[in-house]
């Protein structure tokens, strides 16, 4: 039937859909290139305190002193030499949609984002650059006591509940790329939910890249007190250009006692860019952390969204997809960390691989002593588009408990013939037809999603299948 | 020329010859049914004329509209007006019947995603929809859920019925419609198959038993006997093949009007 699939094509109006690009226009532009008087540079612009700034030094060093990770994908085409490491869209912050710069507005308006803050947004923390640019809370979630930042400003405006959290989860020794985010952060989000308040509403961020070899170095912190709920969803679409970008990102999440936090992301940067990013959760009594978490853009993504699970009856759970075309490596899964009795937590991992693409799924179960009575189960489905590309899973388990229950399931699959066969014999044409397979594959993930992003996470995958059957 | 011409048709699985030249003629408005035993080639027979990738054509032609439908692709037959209901419908996890149903119905209108004008509206399909089903007299309970997954033969078998009432084919071929099916469910089918009777619809019954042919009376009937037809003639054939069975032309003693229930 098929022939031999012809080279991958995003669609001709990808660029002006997703890659297109307005003018550069900072108010300020740091040089290129990481050392102290740059990162000294970065925290003396933001105004920040002299722990940030030592911070900052201190993580630059423990940058320097550790070695590129190689256990993974291939990571030594990135030239740390040759990246801005902070960029500021505009000179302050705006309060509402009206208030935003025009060709920010213009951005947010091809993607769409002026419906979801319509129909969804409690408040908005788009991150345009390296800056939040954009950042309106509702009054109900202030009168509630919620504090929704980006993180900039939760630093100079929270500065003893910032500390008291900052670093925390991840701290810079943690990886080379937490170091270097914790050197050189900039932007991100900063939520905190008091003890038993429930936000009904998803919280929502925009995160762009527009400018060349920009890093993109976004610091989340989300601290969920007892009894309490949130949803934060974070989207990603970027330009497209010609040389290396990277976005080493780092997302710390306390969830205590009784605490329920849901995060989404859905990652669709431009295929030149480099994706590392550190997200990590602890969950305390009863708590439960669910990460959603979808990846269909980068060149290579490395992350593994973790939860340690730290006191008994605290749950973990990670959902998500990955979608690998031509040249692409996504290198994604998860972390369950059992410290406790009667922890639970489950991985469901997603992934597509098509034109040569590469998926893996790299996942670790650890129990540590004591942790009895605890339950994982992992379940890796992978979808293959062809006999070009590829998959492999990682699995790591470490059980030092007892009495524990520990489930793996992985499957390989190709879009089946038959399935095809059914669907064009209704009319559906064969490009259609493969699209509609696929989205159905990720099905139990789309659900998940609030209605607005599942529609265009359909979309997203439609035209990357666009033009790829042959 | 008939509207629906089969002609010499040659097609074999994995290198093997089964089918070794058929040759059909179907007009709107008639309803012709192949019996046959097993491995007669009554399945490839349905597979081939709808474009199943695993059947190779080696020879033949099939005209429908002035074009050779063996060139065409499975969804650009469809589109043309041909239908196959599927002896084993598949399922296709994750997209709901109702999603289905729409993206066949937009396919067959013109919409690719691009022109909204041509996309049937939202209530233009609810009340397409509620329209049929309240015709087959089936209740939408099945329509959120994922395609045939889950779905009992019987279902199955309501569900081809109910895409063939949404897409109107021109051409309609029944493939085994009746194998694993409680008689109620013959009877649903049946009826239904006969209310679409008419002069815009041909319809190609295929099938080893002459159960359905009870409740569906055929112009037509033709007995293929490896790979070609040993007999064609009126329904009075189907009668005959009750009583005797395809023994005068196989070694099985198996007989056709087998009135045992296969409940699937």
């Amino acid at each position: 039937m098929a022939t031999a699939p012809k080279p991958i094509d995003v669609g001709s109006d990808y660029k002006e859909k997703y890659g297109f690009f307005v003018p550069e226009d900072y108010v300020f532009k740091a040089k290129r290139g990481l050392n102290p008087e740059i990162v000294k540079e970065i925290s003396f612009m933001k105004g920040e305190p002299e722990w940030m700034t030592k911070f900052r030094l201190k993580s630059l060093e423990i940058f320097r002193k550790k070695p590129m990770p190689t256990w993974g994908a291939d990571l030594s085409v990135i030239d740390f030499e040759n990246i801005f490491y902070y960029l500021r869209a505009s000179e302050k912050q705006s309060k509402t949609w009206e208030e935003l710069p025009a060709d920010i507005k213009k951005t947010y308006d091809r993607l769409g984002v002026p419906e979801a803050e319509r129909k969804f947004l409690a408040g908005v923390s788009a991150q345009y650059e390296s800056e939040v640019v954009y950042h309106s809370l509702q009054k109900e979630l202030t009168a509630k006591g919620v504090i929704f930042l980006d993180t900039d400003s939760a630093l100079r405006e929270h500065p003893d509940l910032f500390r008291e959290y900052f670093g925390t989860v991840i701290p810079p020794a943690d990886n080379k790329f937490s170091a270097l985010n914790s050197a050189v952060w900039s932007g991100g989000s900063f939520i905190y939910v008091p003890k038993g308040v429930r936000v009904d509403v998803p919280l929502q961020a925009y995160f762009r890249i527009n400018a060349e070899n920009m890093g993109q170095f976004e610091r989340t912190l989300i601290i969920c007190d007892e009894g309490s709920f949130v949803h934060y969803i974070e989207g990603c679409t970027a330009p497209i250009y010609t040389s290396d970008s990277l976005h080493s990102a780092v997302v710390e999440i306390i969830v205590k006692k009784d605490a329920r936090c849901r995060y989404t992301t859905i990652q669709n940067w431009s295929t030149n860019v480099f994706n590392l990013v550190t997200k990590r959760a602890m969950a305390y009594q009863d708590a439960t952390m669910e990460w959603v978490d979808g990846n269909l853009g980068s060149q290579i993504t490395m992350k593994y969204p973790s939860v340690y699970l730290m006191e008994p009856g605290a749950k973990g759970d990670v959902l998500s997809i990955a979608f690998a075309g031509k040249g692409q490596h996504q290198d994604a899964g998860g972390k369950m960390i059992h410290v406790a009795p009667n922890t639970t937590s489950t991985i469901t991992s997603k992934s597509i691989s098509k034109a040569g693409g590469r998926t893996s799924y790299r996942g670790h179960i650890k129990m540590y002593p004591g942790a009895n009575n605890s339950k994982s189960f992992v379940k890796c489905d992978a979808l293959l588009l062809d006999d070009e590309s590829r998959s492999d899973t990682y699995p790591y388990n470490d059980v030092d408990a007892e009495n524990v229950t520990l489930g793996h399931e992985a499957t390989v699959s190709k879009v089946s013939d038959e399935q095809l066969f059914y669907l064009m014999s209704r009319g559906i044409p064969r490009a259609e037809a493969e699209t509609m397979i696929v989205n159905g594959f990720i099905e139990p993930f789309t659900k998940e999603l609030p209605l607005e992003y599942a529609v265009e996470l359909n979309r997203l995958i439609q035209l990357e299948m666009e033009g790829s059957v042959g | 020329m008939a509207d629906f011409e089969i002609r010499d048709l040659r097609a074999s699985v994995e290198g093997k010859e089964i089918l070794k030249g058929v040759t059909l003629s179907i007009n709107k408005g008639e309803v012709h049914a192949v019996m046959g035993p097993n491995g007669s080639g009554k399945s490839t027979l349905s597979y081939a004329l709808m474009g199943h990738p695993g059947y190779s054509i080696d020879g033949g032609e099939v005209l429908f509209k002035g074009l050779n439908v063996l060139e065409l692709e499975p969804d650009e037959r469809a589109r043309l007006g041909i239908f196959l209901a599927f002896q084993y419908p598949v399922v296709v996890p994750g997209i709901s019947m109702t999603n289905f149903l729409r993206t066949a119905l937009n396919a067959k209108r013109g919409y690719d995603g691009k022109d909204k004008s041509k996309a049937i509206s939202p209530k233009e399909f609810r009340s397409l929809l509620k329209g049929e089903l309240e015709v087959l007299h089936m209740d939408d309970s099945f329509l959120p859920r994922y395609i045939n997954d889950g779905f009992s033969g019987g279902e199955k078998k309501r569900a081809e019925i109910l895409q063939m009432a949404m897409l109107k084919p021109e051409i309609a071929i029944l493939d085994e419609t009746d194998s694993g099916l409680d008689i109620d469910s013959i009877k649903f089918v049946a009826e239904a198959v006969n209310r679409m009777r008419g002069p815009d619809l041909g319809v190609l019954i295929i099938t080893h038993y002459t159960r359905i042919l009870d409740y569906i009376k055929p112009d037509f009937v033709h007995v293929l006997v490896d790979g070609h037809f040993v007999l064609n003639g009126g329904p009075e054939i189907a009668d005959r093949l009750e009583k005797t069975g395809y023994a005068e032309w196989t070694d099985a003693d198996e007989p056709a009007a087998l009135k045992q229930q296969e409940v699937g």
